[in-house]
């Protein structure tokens, strides 16, 4: 067990090449489950095989127990790693394969006997320790890949997308078992994903990724709460986040933004005056969780009539797509709202939930509390 | 509804095809058959007899004769084939995982200039090969040969195991790094177990190159360290003495023995070793 902390990690592949990491810059405590989360070519991979030791970085720090260990081989990281396809060696049974790493080790036979009965038992893989890793089917190789990587018992594990190559029902299943066993071990982890479910459901901490850079590092409630940024406000959620381009307007000191949905329009508040928003196209975010149906006597909360479009009964959910602002917006509602295409309906908006992003940056933009004239009162309080 | 069952076993095109087919397969057993033939038969026999007729007499005086004029240079051919063979495999095997799993800057371009090596013509080489294996102080020797031969054949066994290599997934060299194992190990305990169809391949091939040379034996090697091919070439074109085709037949069997052993016993690898690498992708 171990930390990790990563210290301006830097990597290129050359001169004049675009960097692949760029000042990666983050820690995780013992015992912790990290996520490395991001599309395809956003560098995830490439920043684990550098933790590994299977790629050199090119500036900055990697550090494991505040050890250096940026100049070390992997052999001395003592890292263990599951990768996307298992990297099972073919010609050895799973015995041999649990056992390769800790003869290599020079550990003595019976230890090793024990060690390798240990892991079988955790993961359920005793039967299958005489097979040929090409006599299992894809989740028992799974198992296997996770045993040898258990055997070590190293200091850190890296996985790399380790689900990605089952199927959607063994990869739930699987997933729930990772969550069960990181629970029982505590063990520190990495653990690269594109898939944003994994991503918020199993990580301590998640390290949003995209061309190189971390977009933000945070727990997931605050990835998904509290996005930085347009890119990690789209990446994480599914449905993914409504985007919608409003133009905000200052009445009676307070900011509005303006919902047109064809046949009715509203304002929906979003704070104190700040001279820097008056007037300016920005990007409402908001989730389709985050959009209700309005009650006939009205909350108080700004509520907006639009045309059904589109209806997606989901099972647990029912999916409503309407038009605003000349935008498509999913709302998500519960599956026994009754209402067809073409109907009417009334959707109000949370706005101390929605949130604002510079239409050209995509940086998260500040709001003004929502609750105005109470945060007004107390700053100013503060300010005598 | 017919199918495939359903069909009679003999309609007239597959009695067709298969007279067609059976018809090139005498064709092409014929200059064996030929050879066999005349080599079990006595002079006085061949020189009345046809081709094709049955010997009135067995004798494997022919053989006999041949095996005592030929025996020497077989082995010199065996000596000769067997290390090359070896080693060319050896160090192609060793060059076809470094420019696979751990490639250096410049590999790629190695290994297109490497693969000149199989276009090369063997006349284009024998000047300067014959300059160094005198400089080595190897000249008409069975060792310098073998220098010659590993060194032409590493162009194509290199090839053939960096090919193979490149469809075995690179994770499987990191896990065994991150496992502890260094760079021999990693190749004698996880790629060399996994490489039997290929070795089998480079050896059939090595082999046929090595044992059917005759060029390169007839330029570097004199008297007694002469390969085989040359020793047949000197016997059948010897112009004193009456012509002993049954002699000339049975050494020339001889000659070709070890490579159709060798396809008979490795065959079936070959097929399998070269299509390996085109199917797994």
């Amino acid at each position: 067990m171990a930390t990790l902390e990563l210290r301006n990690v830097n990597k290129t592949y050359g001169t004049g090449l675009p960097d692949t990491l760029k000042d990666i810059q983050l820690a995780i405590k013992d015992g912790e489950f990290l996520i490395l989360v991001g599309p395809s070519g956003c560098g995830k991979s490439t920043l684990m095989n550098c933790i590994a030791g299977l790629e050199n970085i090119t500036g900055g720090a990697i550090l494991i127990d505040d050890q250096d260990v940026s100049g070390m081989s992997p052999k001395d990281r003592d890292i263990a790693m599951v990768f996307q396809s298992y990297a099972l060696y073919p010609t050895m049974s799973v015995r041999e394969n649990i056992e390769f790493g800790l003869k290599i080790r020079k550990m003595p036979q019976s230890a090793i006997d024990e060690e390798v009965a240990r892991v079988a038992k955790l993961l359920q893989i005793e039967h299958l320790l005489n097979r040929k890793p090409g006599q299992l089917s894809g989740g028992q190789q799974q198992r296997v890949a996770m045993g040898r990587a258990l055997a070590r018992r190293p200091k850190i594990y890296l996985f790399d997308e380790p689900l990605s190559n089952l199927d959607a029902k063994l990869r739930v299943e699987m997933r729930t078992e990772m969550k069960l066993m990181h629970q029982r071990l505590k063990t520190t982890t990495v653990y690269v994903t594109h898939d944003q479910i994994e991503a918020m459901t199993l990580g301590d901490k998640v390290a949003v990724m995209k061309d190189g850079i971390i977009q933000q590092f945070g727990t997931p409630q605050q990835i998904y709460n509290d996005p930085a940024n347009l890119f990690v406000a789209s990446f994480i959620g599914s449905p993914p986040m409504n985007f919608i381009p409003v133009r905000i307007s200052k009445q009676d000191g307070r900011l509005f933004a303006l919902l047109d949905s064809g046949q009715a329009r509203c304002e929906l508040p979003l704070g104190a005056a700040s001279e820097a928003l008056d007037g300016r196209e920005v990007i409402l975010g908001v989730r389709p969780e985050q959009i209700a149906l309005g009650s006939a006597e009205g909350n108080g909360l700004p509520a907006v009539r639009a045309e059904v479009q589109v209806l997606e009964p989901t099972g647990p959910d029912l999916l409503v797509f309407v038009t605003l602002n000349q935008t498509k917006v999913c709302c998500r509602l519960a599956p026994d709202v009754a209402c067809n295409v073409g109907d009417s309906l009334n959707l109000q908006f949370d706005p101390a939930r929605v949130l604002l992003f510079d239409a050209s940056s995509g940086e998260r933009l500040d709001l003004p509390a929502a609750d105005a004239p109470a945060k007004d009162n107390v700053t100013r309080i503060k300010g005598r | 509804m017919t199918t495939n069952l359903d069909k009679p076993a003999l309609s007239l095109g597959r009695i067709a095809i298969h007279a067609v087919l059976l018809l090139a397969v005498l064709l092409y057993l014929v200059p064996l058959v030929v050879m066999l033939l005349t080599s079990f038969k006595t002079p006085e026999d061949i020189s009345t007899g046809n081709l094709l007729s049955w010997p009135e007499l067995f004798t494997t005086i022919g053989w006999v004769k041949a095996w005592a004029t030929v025996s020497g240079y077989f082995w010199n051919s065996i000596l000769i084939t067997v290390p090359a063979v070896l080693i060319s495999t050896a160090i192609g095997a060793l060059n076809g995982y470094v420019l696979s799993m751990w490639r250096f800057r410049g590999s790629q371009l190695f290994f297109g200039l490497l693969l000149f090596g199989c276009f090369l013509p063997f006349q284009t080489v024998l000047l300067p090969a014959s300059f160094t294996l005198g400089k080595l102080g190897l000249a008409s020797t069975t060792s310098g040969l073998v220098l010659v031969h590993v060194v032409y054949g590493l162009a194509f066994t290199t090839l053939f195991f960096r090919n193979y290599y490149v469809s075995i997934p690179e994770a499987l060299v990191k896990a065994a790094r991150l496992d502890g194992a260094g760079f021999f190990t990693i190749f004698r305990r996880i790629i060399l177990p996994m490489s039997t169809p290929i070795i089998m391949v480079c050896l059939i091939w090595q082999f046929t190159q090595i044992w059917n040379d005759f060029l390169f034996g007839v330029v570097f090697s004199s008297g007694d360290s002469q390969p085989i091919t040359v020793a047949l070439n000197n016997l059948v074109n010897t112009s004193t003495g009456a012509k002993e085709y049954n002699v000339d037949m049975a050494a020339a069997m001889i000659a070709a023995l070890p490579t159709l052993l060798v396809y008979v016993v490795a065959g079936k690898y070959f097929v399998r070793g070269l299509t390996a690498g085109a199917v797994k992708g």
